[in-house]
């Protein structure tokens, strides 16, 4: 598959996160068990298939048996982790999704690996940059895509005690760790990464260090930038949205999604509802070109230097 | 006589295919040259010996179509093309790319000779049926055939169309499964077992043969258009190797997308002779 962006010092592929914590929780609860697709070592799933092979359900390749497997083992008192691609987990079994899953609200965790457009030369077939607007709609999912190493474990742990569906969407690439004073994770709230009432970013999983670095640069100009890890898509931090829409006056959205109907969608859906205010948004905006994920993300302008551009036309817009 | 000369040019054809593929993987450092290597034989078969085309139009009604469902053997299947005269051998050079037409699965809208776009496994059976009820309402004698891993004949979406095709006696569809009983992390049957894979076929009303995959004569023979008529589709079971060709290669699992180092590399082109 896609080669693996070099390994920058202090950066982590938040699936050993995953993987770690899923292991760690396993060893001390019975009832959880992880279902894959001929995807175990894509979901760094090696050492919990040694530890514990018989709560390894394999089904082969096959995406939406995989899904419907998930939902049978919630009703018989497990507790699934269904772990792909994000790509075929959203797209191939998105009807089990909708109807056995959340339709139905079995207990069954959706980890997405790889998603975006981390596979990069292996095309759109491979991205899954539509898995938002395809299960944000899905109310009983919690929809959560964590920025980091360290978000990761406390998304996965939170997933494996709620009671319910969740949706946890993770990338291959490295990502360097936040600094946030005083870390708590909160599903469903936005986390503020920086104050500020000039002009609020919002970012989500792999984009939330790219709107940090241009948040330094524009708040080294003065411009007072507020930036919020918004790694809960659905259901959506209103309370954090109103307050970033009345108190800065105009936002930006990045993410490593489509533009349609993802994060940027969705704070767009809410400002206009009640706080109309600019929004520019940043994503892709739909299928990609050939060429590398690090290729893809300058080539589309998900970059600080693309965040900082649509932080001045939405400072312009305000005007 | 005149069969001895069209193997030897299918020989030919596949050793080039096999080279330049994994001269495309290296440079990439991206691909799947595990099974590429267990579908060129076939599909270089299929190209030279079998299929009516004209790569000058890729669009002619009544060509037979190849479908390639296991779409992560672009090596396999951009040379292929490539030989067929679609187009220019520069453009293999540009393998996923930025910008290339040779994305890491195909994509009919950027290539000539493509007739659908696969990558997520388990999409071609159900094109390929299509295309062979197009050409049972209008007529048309030209075949369809399509390519799947074995690995892949785990998605349902096969046997839902292996079994509309059983019910409306396509004869004119033929799958060909590439049986090397690998899939992406291990063998076939460690994951999800297929065998017996000919009676699953039978079963849902296909004539279903097996064949040696890398002997051309064999794939010829079972490829020949005697064989069909029957009023039934056929399957053949390609009984094949993954990476077949290169030693350190053949039947491991780890080279379904590992890619070679300058020294393996050097190995392989020595072997591929
Ligand atoms: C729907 C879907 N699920 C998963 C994958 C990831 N994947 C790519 S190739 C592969 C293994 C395919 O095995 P097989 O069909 O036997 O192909 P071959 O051995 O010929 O390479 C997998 C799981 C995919 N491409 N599509
Ligand atoms: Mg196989």
């Amino acid at each position: 598959m896609a080669a693996p962006a070099p390994q920058q010092e202090g950066f982590h592929d938040c699936r050993d996160a995953w993987a770690r914590t899923l292991e760690d929780l396993a060893a001390r609860d019975p009832r959880i068990v992880a279902v894959v697709n001929d995807s175990v070592g894509s979901s760094k799933l090696g050492g919990f298939q040694k530890t514990f092979p018989e709560r390894l359900v394999n089904v082969g390749i096959a995406e939406q048996n995989m899904v419907g497997v998930g939902a049978g083992l919630a009703n018989g008192g497990k507790i699934p982790f269904v772990s792909a691609a994000s790509c075929f987990l959203s797209g191939r079994a998105l009807e089990q999704i909708k109807a056995d899953i959340a339709y139905a609200r079995f207990n069954v965790k959706l980890v997405g690996q790889s998603s975006g457009v981390a596979y990069g030369e292996l095309g759109p077939t491979h991205h899954s940059i539509e898995d938002f607007a395809w299960l944000r709609p899905l109310d009983a999912i919690t929809v959560i895509a964590p920025a980091d190493a360290w978000e990761t474990e406390q998304a996965v742990r939170w997933a494996a005690a709620h009671d319910g569906p969740v949706y946890i969407r993770l990338s291959r690439m490295p990502v360097p760790d936040l600094t946030v004073k005083d870390r708590v994770f909160r599903p469903g709230k936005a986390e503020m990464v920086l104050a500020g009432s000039d002009l609020t970013l919002i970012a989500c999983g792999t984009t939330v260090h790219l709107a940090a670095q241009a948040a330094a640069t524009l708040r080294a100009e003065g411009i007072s930038v507020r930036l919020l890890n918004m790694a809960t898509l659905n259901p959506l931090d209103e309370e954090a949205l109103a307050a970033a829409a009345s108190q800065t006056g105009a936002i930006v959205t990045v993410e490593e999604a489509h533009i349609r109907g993802g994060l940027g969608g969705a704070v767009a859906e809410f400002t206009a509802g009640h706080h109309p205010v600019p929004v520019e948004r940043l994503g892709f905006p739909g299928f990609v070109v050939t060429g590398s994920v690090n290729f893809l993300f300058e080539h589309y302008g998900i970059t600080p230097h693309g965040i900082i551009a649509a932080a001045r036309r939405a400072l312009a817009r305000k005007q | 006589m005149l069969k001895n000369n069209t193997v030897q040019t299918i020989r030919d054809k596949a050793l080039w295919m096999r080279r330049r593929a994994f001269t495309m993987v290296h440079d990439a450092q991206l691909g799947h040259p595990g099974g590429d290597f267990s579908a060129i034989d076939i599909i270089a078969t299929l190209y030279f010996g079998v299929m009516h085309y004209d790569p000058t139009k890729p669009g002619l009604e009544n060509r037979d179509r190849f479908i390639m469902s296991k779409g992560h053997a672009t090596g396999a299947l951009y040379t292929a093309l490539c030989a067929a005269g679609y187009y220019p051998e520069e453009w293999l050079d540009t393998y996923m790319q930025p910008n290339s037409k040779l994305n890491g699965h195909p994509n009919r809208t950027y290539l000539p000779g493509v007739e659908t776009n696969t990558g997520p496994l388990g999409h071609g059976m159900p094109v390929a049926l299509g295309i062979a009820i197009a050409a049972q309402i209008s007529g048309q004698d030209h075949r369809t055939f399509v390519l799947t891993g074995d690995g892949e004949l785990q998605e349902g979406s096969n046997w839902e169309a292996a079994m509309t095709a059983g019910h409306r006696k396509l004869e004119t569809l033929t799958l060909i499964v590439d049986r090397n009983r690998l899939q992406q992390g291990m063998g076939t049957e460690d994951t999800n077992g297929l065998d017996p894979l000919d009676e699953k076929f039978r079963a849902f009303g296909w004539e279903a043969v097996m064949v040696d995959g890398h002997d051309i004569g064999a794939l010829l023979d079972v490829l020949a258009p005697a064989r069909i008529g029957k009023g039934r589709p056929l399957c053949v079971i390609a009984n094949t190797v993954k990476g077949k060709g290169v030693s350190f290669m053949e039947n491991k699992a780890s080279w379904h997308h590992g890619v070679p180092n300058a020294e393996q590399y050097r190995i392989a082109l020595e072997e591929l002779v």
